[in-house]
């Protein structure tokens, strides 16, 4: 038995070394710049991992089409956090020390960011976010910050919700956030923009990811003259809020963080999903510049994708799309796959047309954030398909 | 006003809701002093199982209603032979874990198989409104809840009272080895306690997903309020078990309504604990006397 065993390891040991033998020679021939992703994979937000994949995939496959960077192609190497923390700085540093990877792209939850931002500061490798929009993750008051989005950040996208609710005759808007460490972030940015706009907010309810009913909550924000709703909680307890908001008969006009985009909101809200304007930072619906048509055609190509309508969180394709391109061109630029070569490259872009807009200085070293909230557009769902409003 | 009539009509929905998950408890323990703590596991079980036959299998909604209650019942069977008989016949009070960490099994095999996607129930003529009040629109299920809860506490309170069954659980309550000798089956008595008590997490859960997201974690938080509200109510009595139902959803959002949804956890909780150092035996029950 013990014999059988010993040998059974020998026999995997073998093979093992075989195929390290394999990859190692491969890899010589090739030599390619290695990027990282750590994003979900699997679990409940898998889609947003699903779609940075295809955005970055798009863009790395054209730039390999046209000779790659340095004379190297350019290869996606991706990892899987299950939307934890711990797993997600894990996957962080084997990339760092095992894949030697130039730079790691981000995925969708902020929490997952934030533990693996420090590693990358430490270690000098650009770490780019694309989707999760906490506000810390760029400004996190490291010297040397390694740290870059291409995405929406929190405290812009409270100014820019308050903004449209003001633009669209909100005198009093009330807000109705989860009750989480997001929510509270939401919450301070949200009345610091409100007193710097000059809004009065009509009050500030909190309620939980499992609450049934919102409509005590609700009926104090409507007794308080709220003439709008700022929502920000995710699609599950958002819906919560827009049923109870039905029952109650209230037609106040929602203004949303993205959070309702990410389950099955249409599904989940009922009838009134459609009344929840919310954020995204691109779509693809609507007239499309040639940027955007490429990438539709490729998503058609690669993912069968039939239009707009079938692609899965338009931010995450966007955002990484554009993050890649840009990333690219610092590598160019700085003549290195050396991470503070890049991240001085990044900040010296000067323009860059993009899918989402046309770059101007995306970068600098007091704003490594590339998207303002002049960048943001506002959707809603109509059905399922989530569609801009005018 | 409206504030508070909206409050009063929305916690009556929810505490009957607490009030019919707390019967689940109150029928085990009447007869063998043992509950399945996981209650808001098996309430989960019925309205994921509701929702796999109704709508991802598409059976006709009367087939998929009682299948899922058929498979809560085999629940509730299946966590008293496991999770209790084995600890209680030892005298054990280790069942209390052996029932959370079925639970905790179950919800976790939900998560695989079922998904981490909450998922919508779609709406019926059960969402339909049946009147409104104090602004409030009222749906026909928000009113199936708390006259269903009722029900249920009123056949339990006559069935002890006046059936033969009834009477051989009290009997069984007050002394089992006495009850065994007068030829009653105690172990088949608790077996049918266990499955009556799946049976009505899986109504609740039925009733509770159209106005909820149904999915895996949906019960946790509803069974930790279901067990406060079954000690509250004196968990020997139906009927103070239902009531205590709808005073605690009531007390939840008046105090969200009043002070705001910030308090709510720490002021019905604190007053659970407070309602309980006054009468340790619940608002409605009877001190136990320890015969020596």
């Amino acid at each position: 038995m013990v014999i059988a065993r010993k040998a059974r390891t020998a026999g995997r040991g073998a093979l093992a070394v075989a195929a390290g033998l394999l990859l190692a020679t491969s890899a010589l021939a090739a030599d390619p710049i290695k990027i990282g992703l750590v994003a979900a994979l699997s679990g409940p937000s898998a889609q947003s991992g699903e779609a940075i994949t295809q955005g970055l995939t798009i863009a790395i496959d054209e730039i390999n089409a046209q000779g790659g960077v340095l004379g190297r192609p350019l290869a996606l190497v991706k990892r899987d956090d299950e939307s934890s923390p711990p797993k997600g700085a894990t996957a962080a540093r084997e990339l760092i020390y095992d894949e030697k990877v130039a730079a790691i792209f981000g995925g969708l939850d902020t929490p997952v960011s934030l533990a693996i931002v420090p590693i990358a500061n430490k270690e000098h490798v650009p770490y780019m976010g694309v989707w999760a929009a906490g506000t810390p993750i760029t400004r996190n008051g490291a010297k040397e910050n390694y740290a870059f989005r291409v995405s929406a950040v929190d405290v812009m996208v409270d100014e820019a919700l308050l903004k449209y609710a003001q633009k669209h005759g909100a005198k009093k808007p009330g807000l109705i956030l989860i009750n989480n460490p997001w929510g509270e972030s939401n919450e301070k940015g949200l009345r610091e923009e409100a007193q710097k706009l000059g809004i009065t907010l009509a009050g500030v309810e909190k309620f939980e990811d499992r609450d049934v009913d919102v409509t005590p909550q609700l009926t104090r924000l409507k007794n308080a003259g709220a003439d709008a709703l700022i929502l920000v909680a995710n699609a599950a307890p958002g819906a919560q809020m827009m049923k109870s908001r039905e029952r109650m008969g209230w037609k106040v006009p929602v203004i949303s963080h993205w959070g309702v985009s990410g389950g099955r909101f249409p599904e989940l809200a009922g009838p009134t999903a459609g009344d929840v304007v919310f954020v995204q930072t691109y779509s693809f619906f609507g007239d499309q510049k040639p940027a955007g048509k490429k990438v539709l055609a490729e998503l058609a190509k690669k993912y069968s994708v039939k239009g707009p309508e079938g692609v899965i969180s338009p931010v995450g394709v966007a955002d990484a799309y554009d993050a890649m391109h840009l990333l690219a061109l610092a590598i160019k630029k700085a003549g290195s796959t050396k991470g503070d070569a890049i991240r001085t490259a990044l900040h010296q872009i000067d323009e860059y047309p993009g899918l989402i807009k046309t770059y101007h200085k995306p970068f600098s070293a007091q704003n490594q954030d590339a998207l303002g909230p002049d960048d943001y557009i506002f959707v809603r769902y109509e059905g399922t398909k989530i569609v801009p409003v005018h | 006003m409206d504030l508070f009539v909206s409050a009063l009509v929305t916690g009556v929905g929810l505490g009957s809701m607490y009030g019919l998950l707390a019967l689940g408890f109150y029928v085990t323990y009447a007869v063998s002093n043992t509950v399945n703590f996981a209650q808001g596991s098996t309430m989960m079980l019925g309205a994921v199982m509701g929702f796999t036959f109704g709508v991802t299998l598409g059976l006709p909604w009367i087939v998929a209603i009682l299948a899922a209650l058929a498979v809560c019942v085999a629940w509730g069977v299946i966590v008293e032979a496991i999770g209790v008989r084995p600890f209680a016949a030892r005298g054990s009070d280790l069942w209390l874990m052996a029932t959370v960490a079925l639970g905790l099994i179950l919800e976790n095999v939900v998560l695989f198989t079922f998904g981490k996607d909450p998922r919508g129930m779609p709406a019926s003529a059960l969402s339909a409104e049946a009147f409104s009040a104090g602004g409030l629109r009222v749906s026909v299920l928000q009113v199936t809840i708390p006259v269903v809860g009722l029900l249920i506490a009123v056949a339990l309170h006559l069935a002890t009272r006046y059936t033969r069954t009834g009477k051989s659980m009290l009997a069984i309550v007050q002394n089992p080895d006495a009850a065994r000798l007068m030829g009653i089956d105690v172990r088949k008595a608790i077996v049918g306690a266990y499955a009556v008590s799946g049976l009505f997490a899986g109504i609740a859960g039925l009733l509770i997903a159209p106005l909820f997201t149904v999915s895996s974690s949906m019960g946790t938080l509803f069974g930790i309020k279901a067990f406060a509200v079954a000690i509250l109510g004196g968990i020997g009595n139906p009927w103070g078990v239902m009531v205590a139902g709808l005073m605690y959803g009531s007390a939840e959002s008046l105090i969200t309504a009043a002070f705001g949804s910030t308090y709510t956890q720490i002021v019905t909780f604190g007053l659970v604990i407070v309602a309980l150092a006054l009468r340790p035996d619940g608002l409605f029950g009877r001190a136990g006397v320890k015969k020596v």
